[in-house]
């Protein structure tokens, strides 16, 4: 937008001059943005103070690397940081060209897992946790693209969809990764803070397994005929995720028409959130 | 009657003579177009799928493992008269084809009919390496059970029959594949349970009768009963190196 404004310093005359007032704001902020900059620097190449002068406010990597003055109390030991749960990835599987388990009525497994997972994602909000989708149409993301909505967050847990071509019609199965063995030669755990992406899910196993028997529970108190007690199962999607990851199965595409399967969603959205919010309280205590 | 009237009539005799010496020739032909032509792999499967005859086969009562009837979905073994080779490749070969051709009724079925076993190694550390076709995954009922219960089958057939076998891996047509049917992860190697009993002498047990022992494997069942052996892959896919047969 161009305004009309008066120049005072270069045209005494009151000479209407055209100025973009963005351009104006944006000089502005520069000149304010260097000018704290200059100010920081020549704060700490500044001498420290002399003893019992407080210590400049503004100068934190000064007093970082800085022992404090005698006369100041000690500062205190920076307390770990809070282990929060806030986020849940939700993943739809399948999708796009991939429509997963299809049935004789011609239901695919991508088109259900969709609709479950914005379900589920309204019963997680109401629990007050943030939900991120690795698919909101129908397109068909990898694996380590799923992984990777997962692996950069802290503080997530992931919970994968899926509707399989067998069982019995009405319950669900909930997964977690089994305890893999390793072969000789390979460590048994990541050494140092790195996780092998392709290993991802190892430090999480016991977790994903907590979590995996609160929603199986659930899932058993609404669903009848499904297990009280979940499963493991070598499900490639959990294997690089490095978060507690469970996969969710319901049975199955095999009904003769959806009504089923959409009937069974309002209950398997509030068993997750549910089972979910209960996991927080343990994984937020530190227990497994 | 007129000469040309006599010309017709003989050249219309010729010509019905002549269709009805071609019709079946015709009829064939026409067969033939609405049949599909055969796809490679079909192809490659019937060359595969010729029965392994060795001179070291020795009918056996052989353990396979298919669906039990009943939920929760689970695997049973049935015995079944199979003439089995003294190597253990050949006779995982044997045991594997029969696996998937000689499922008792298509319910128990583990794995699709339309798959074929297209190699079979086994390397000096006791790893197997499965090849089979391609049919494995596309002709797969898609779900973690329907796969894990496909892997299992084929993990707990090897361990009941022959010896020696401590892990597998699956291959597709020769490669590597992600997943069996996009649930199940292919990465790593299945454990082989040690099921291999005794060698049992040949006897007259008829055909696809339940084995009384050991009971039934449970895949889809909880806690408890996890773990199902030769559903956890090993985390590291099988060293490099050349398999000790072929």
């Amino acid at each position: 937008m161009i305004v009309r404004t008066i120049s005072h310093d270069w045209n005494d005359s009151g000479i209407l001059v055209e100025v973009p007032s963005k351009s104006i704001c944006l000089i502005f902020v520069w000149m304010i943005a260097t000018a704290q900059v200059f100010s920081a620097r020549a704060q700490s190449t500044q001498t420290p103070p002399a003893t019992g002068q407080p210590a400049p406010q503004t100068s934190a990597p000064v007093t970082q690397q800085t022992p404090p003055a005698p006369a100041q109390p000690a500062p205190e030991p920076a307390a770990p940081p809070q282990k929060t749960l806030a986020l849940v990835i939700l993943d739809p599987a399948h999708g796009g060209a991939d429509l997963g388990a299809r049935g004789s009525s011609g239901l695919s497994e991508s088109d259900v897992v969709l609709s479950y997972a914005r379900l589920v994602r309204i019963s997680l909000e109401a629990q007050g946790l943030r939900v991120i989708l690795t698919r909101q149409a129908n397109d068909d993301p990898s694996f380590d693209d799923r992984s990777k909505v997962a692996n950069a967050q802290r503080g997530a847990v992931f919970i994968t969809l899926h509707v399989s071509s067998t069982g019995q019609p009405g319950t669900v199965r909930v997964y977690s990764l089994p305890q893999m063995t390793v072969a000789q030669g390979a460590p048994a755990a990541p050494r140092g803070g790195l996780l092998p992406w392709d290993r991802a899910q190892f430090k999480f196993i016991d977790q994903s397994r907590r979590l995996a028997e609160l929603i199986q529970i659930q899932m058993a108190q609404r669903f009848r005929g499904s297990s009280e007690t979940p499963f493991e199962a070598p499900v490639r999607q959990l294997r690089t995720v490095g978060a507690p990851a469970v996969a969710i199965e319901v049975s199955s595409v095999s009904v003769p028409d959806r009504a089923p399967l959409d009937q069974m969603g309002p209950g398997l959205a509030d068993a997750v959130a549910r089972a979910v919010a209960a996991f927080r309280t343990v994984y937020e205590s530190g227990g497994k | 009657m007129s000469k040309g009237l006599k010309t017709t009539i003989v050249i219309l005799a010729a010509m019905v003579a002549l269709g009805l010496i071609t019709l079946p020739g015709l009829r064939e032909a026409v067969q033939r177009l609405h049949n599909t032509p055969k796809t490679e792999e079909q192809a490659r499967r019937e060359v595969m799928q010729e029965p392994i005859s060795t001179p070291t086969d020795v009918e056996v009562r052989a353990q396979l493992y298919w669906l039990a009837t009943g939920s929760p979905p689970s695997l049973e073994p049935t015995v079944i008269q199979l003439p089995l080779s003294a190597d253990p490749v050949e006779r995982s070969k044997q045991l594997l084809n029969a696996l998937i051709a000689r499922a008792p009724a298509p319910e128990k079925r583990t794995l699709p009919a339309e798959a074929s076993l297209l190699a079979f190694y086994i390397q000096p550390n006791g790893t197997a390496i499965a090849d089979f076709s391609d049919e494995i995954s596309s002709s797969m009922p898609s779900g973690i059970l329907s796969e894990q219960l496909a892997v299992q089958s084929i993990a707990q057939t090897l361990g009941a029959n022959v010896s020696g076998i401590r892990q597998l891996k699956i291959l597709v047509h020769g490669q590597e594949a992600e997943t069996l049917a996009g649930h199940l992860d292919l990465y790593g190697l299945f454990p082989v349970p040690s099921l291999a009993p005794a060698a049992a002498p040949p006897s007259a047990v008829p055909a696809a009768v339940p084995a009384a022992a050991p009971p039934k494997t449970p895949v889809a069942a909880g806690t408890a009963q996890m773990k199902p052996s030769g559903s956890a892959p090993t985390a590291t896919p099988p060293a490099p190196g050349k398999p000790a047969s072929h």
